[in-house]
């Protein structure tokens, strides 16, 4: 079977693009913005109800709203881009051509499929059973049939993933080991192998039990393995967009790692003990004893927490470093004051970076922490910890490298570039805001997934103090304005990618590569030292990891503190 | 590109520097002072969730909660055609709470300062045991009892509401629990 062996170079950038992978990487982009596009439009349902001052939705209506929100952005969206990744992760870092391509569509095309036919399920009505569908709630055979078809899709574009980095090895098209970036979407690829099995586990004996034969689905068991997949699939989103840090430090600056080592054991670490933790959810169930949870939930955990401080470190410690290089040296902060504050692949990255660290990963540390969760279980606090992990962490994170994918990948000019430049400012801090109202509205009680929390006509209202009704409409306005900035970028992105001026390359072909082989990696340049001040090369970075330590253990005491005034139980 | 780079050295012998190998050591002590929290507050905290949790069937469950509260009923309270029961069970005993779709039954009145073996479970689907203004949260199963031996502190009235999605009608499974001097 002949090969396509087809590669451009872009002018811009010296990237390589094998033709199959690239068309692959903008197919898979244009699906995940579609989800967004459905995701976001959901959205303005969810706010606008949660907003009691609005109150938008009735509650049948908003139930299947919030449900087909929570699949499209936290699957959908985000599954599709980060198969984008994978392959430009691959294919593109490795130049190397795509393994086996007409895989590589079918899984595409089960993930379109599944997608279809899991949002028709939730369309009909009688699936609004969220996210989670936690049996035995039961949705439509469809709703667990769509999930697995698009899962089936995602596990073979795992694999021609994993296929290409065989080929890339026995064509010899880079030397040493793979890149930082390749290797974190390594990880994140792995994650995806084992949360994708735990997914097969649970979905199929729901699908069979939905259409009858199976008799029983125990709701403690599904829960447990339910979350190995549900949580498990976050990771993956994390190692993910850790791995896009990298990427976006290195294409904004040119940075490299401080130490390569550092960093891809800290990768390691995510593969090793991230999946532990997705029994934080547990930890207010019945049946599950203290031991289990404290091992699962924190000591693997915390080294799983521990590989997320190194990368909030060394992210901007590489930059910090680069810009050093640069001449940026006064000060603790100079290399940060004349970071390209307009350029919104670094802003969103940097928000993203900030977000995820401050909001998403101090929260995350509270809800896994077995006493502490009393307090926060189902809570809306938890929307709150996973909107500034996922929404400002990943989704904003993805952002920032598809201002950079338009031209090099799309071979489209930017489109509104001024909107472009504020795009990252208004999504990032409205939803950082949303975040961080959710959370306190969460802390005084008011729960997740609930129409009316005023109890409208109930003979034994509960009445919610005035402060969980500002927060919860001070969530709502920031929502919106986080609304504002994700129509924002999808305005951008679709009008460059469809009506933006085409960029033109004189004499511009592709060639091909002998041997798929692209040119051979040119050689490394020396390792840096000799930088910074006090004998560190990055100070500033160093300075802000202490502010971020700092606000972690004031806020985790604080929490035990509120704990320790509730009534007793053991 | 910087982006597809890596070194010629192994990446693994290369030495450490300085700012990660402080961060590292300082990440990880914390990391370790949060493990160690969670078991010195089994050991010398008040607020731990219980271990004590049984396989049962939601008929011998309501049956009991049955027999509970026709022992030690007060009075009942709520609108006319959805009366439920209030029960003041003595201190120290087994109190039944039945979580169903979409209500709590019954309610209870506690006296403060006493201890309490409150056994939760769900008759159908998943539901929240979400108290309020203490704010503690629990999962409520179908199939398993669970047993919580809880010590009200302050008198006062209380609500419980559902904080797991359980269906249309999520928002309206709302309940009272009296605690008296």
């Amino acid at each position: 079977m002949a090969v396509n062996r087809m590669f451009r170079t872009d002018p811009a950038t010296g990237l390589v693009f094998h033709e199959p992978a690239e068309k692959l990487m903008r197919w898979n982009a244009v699906a995940a913005v579609v989800s967004l596009l459905v995701g976001g439009l959901l959205a303005i349902g969810v706010v606008l109800t949660r907003w009691q001052a609005v109150h938008l939705l009735p509650p049948d209506l908003f139930y299947q709203v919030l449900t087909a929100h929570g699949l499209n952005m936290l699957v959908f969206w985000i599954i599709f881009f980060e198969i984008a990744v994978l392959y430009f992760a691959a294919s593109t870092l490795l130049k190397c051509r795509l393994a086996a391509p007409k895989m590589a569509w079918l899984g595409f095309w089960l993930m379109v499929l599944g997608a279809l036919v899991n949002n028709y399920s939730v369309l009909r009505g009688d699936s609004s059973v969220m996210f989670t569908s936690y049996a035995p709630m039961g949705a439509h055979p469809t709703f667990y049939l769509g999930l697995i078809l698009f899962a089936v899709g995602a596990l073979i574009a795992c694999f021609v993933f994993f296929g290409t980095l065989v080929v890339a090895r026995a064509e010899r098209t880079y030397r040493n080991s793979v890149p930082l970036v390749t290797f974190g979407a390594i990880t994140a690829a792995i994650i995806a192998v084992f949360t994708i099995a735990a997914g097969a586990i649970i979905l199929i004996p729901t699908f069979l039990w939905s259409v009858g034969l199976v008799e029983y689905i125990d709701s403690l068991m599904y829960r447990t393995i339910w979350w190995a997949f549900g949580h498990s699939s976050q990771q993956i989103n994390v190692s993910a967009h850790v791995a896009v840090w990298y990427a976006i430090a290195a294409i904004v600056f040119g940075a490299k790692p401080m130490s390569e080592k550092v960093s891809r054991t800290a990768f390691l670490l995510y593969i090793l003990f991230l999946q532990l933790a997705s029994a934080h959810h547990l930890l207010a169930d019945p049946g599950l004893t203290s031991n289990w949870k404290i091992f699962n939930t924190s000591y693997a955990m915390y080294l799983a927490v521990l590989a997320s401080m190194v990368h909030g470190l060394t992210v901007p410690g590489a930059i910090e470093v680069a810009q050093r290089k640069k001449g940026y040296t006064q000060g603790l902060f100079e290399w940060l004051r004349k970071a390209p504050w307009g350029n919104p692949v670094f802003s969103a990255m940097f928000i993203s970076l900030i977000g995820f660290g401050f909001l998403g990963g101090i929260s995350g540390v509270m809800m896994g922490t077995e006493q502490l969760n009393l307090i926060i279980h189902n809570t809306i606090y938890v929307p709150g910890h996973f909107h500034a992990t996922v929404v400002v962490g990943t989704t904003l994170a993805f952002m920032g490298l598809t201002y950079f994918l338009i031209p090099v990948l799309f071979r489209r000019e930017l489109a509104f570039p001024t909107l472009a430049k504020y795009q990252p400012y208004v999504f990032g801090l409205g939803m950082s805001g949303a975040a961080l109202f959710l959370m306190g509205a969460g802390t005084l009680g008011v729960p997740r997934r609930h129409w009316d929390i005023g109890f409208a006509g109930n003979a034994f209202a509960y009445e919610f103090p005035g402060a969980a009704w500002l927060m919860m409409a001070l969530a709502g306005i920031t929502g919106l304005i986080a609304i504002v900035g994700g129509a924002m970028y999808l305005l951008i992105t679709v009008w460059s990618v469809f009506l933006g001026k085409r960029i033109v390359t004189p004499g511009f072909q592709l060639v091909r590569a002998r041997d798929g082989m692209a040119p051979r990696a040119p050689a490394a340049g020396p390792v840096i030292a000799g930088h910074g001040s006090a004998g560190m090369v990055a100070p500033g970075t160093f300075v802000l990891a202490l502010v971020f330590l700092t606000a972690f253990i004031l806020y985790y005491f604080v929490n035990w503190k509120y704990l320790s005034t509730v009534w007793p139980l053991r | 590109m910087t982006i597809s780079y890596t070194r010629d050295k192994v990446w693994w012998k290369e030495p450490l520097e300085r700012t990660e190998l402080i961060w590292v050591v300082i990440a990880l002590i914390w990391c370790l002072i949060m493990f160690f929290m969670m078991p010195y507050w089994h050991i010398y905290g008040q607020q731990n969730l219980s271990n004590e949790a049984y396989r049962a069937k939601p008929e011998d469950f309501a049956k009991k909660a049955e027999e509970m509260i026709e022992k030690y009923k007060v009075r009942e309270e709520g609108p006319e055609n959805l009366k439920v029961p209030v029960v003041r069970p003595p201190a120290g005993s087994d109190v039944y709470l039945i979580a169903r779709l979409w209500s709590w039954t019954p309610i209870l009145e506690l006296q403060a300062g006493q201890s309490y073996r409150i056994h939760l479970m769900s008759m159908d689907w998943l539901h929240g045991f979400s108290l309020q203004p203490e704010n503690i949260n629990i999962q409520v199963h179908p199939g398993y009892d669970h047993v919580l031996t809880v010590t009200p502190t302050n008198p006062g009235t209380y609500s419980i509401i559902c904080n797991e999605y359980c269906g249309v009608n999520h928002h309206t499974m709302a309940s009272r629990l009296y605690v008296v001097k």
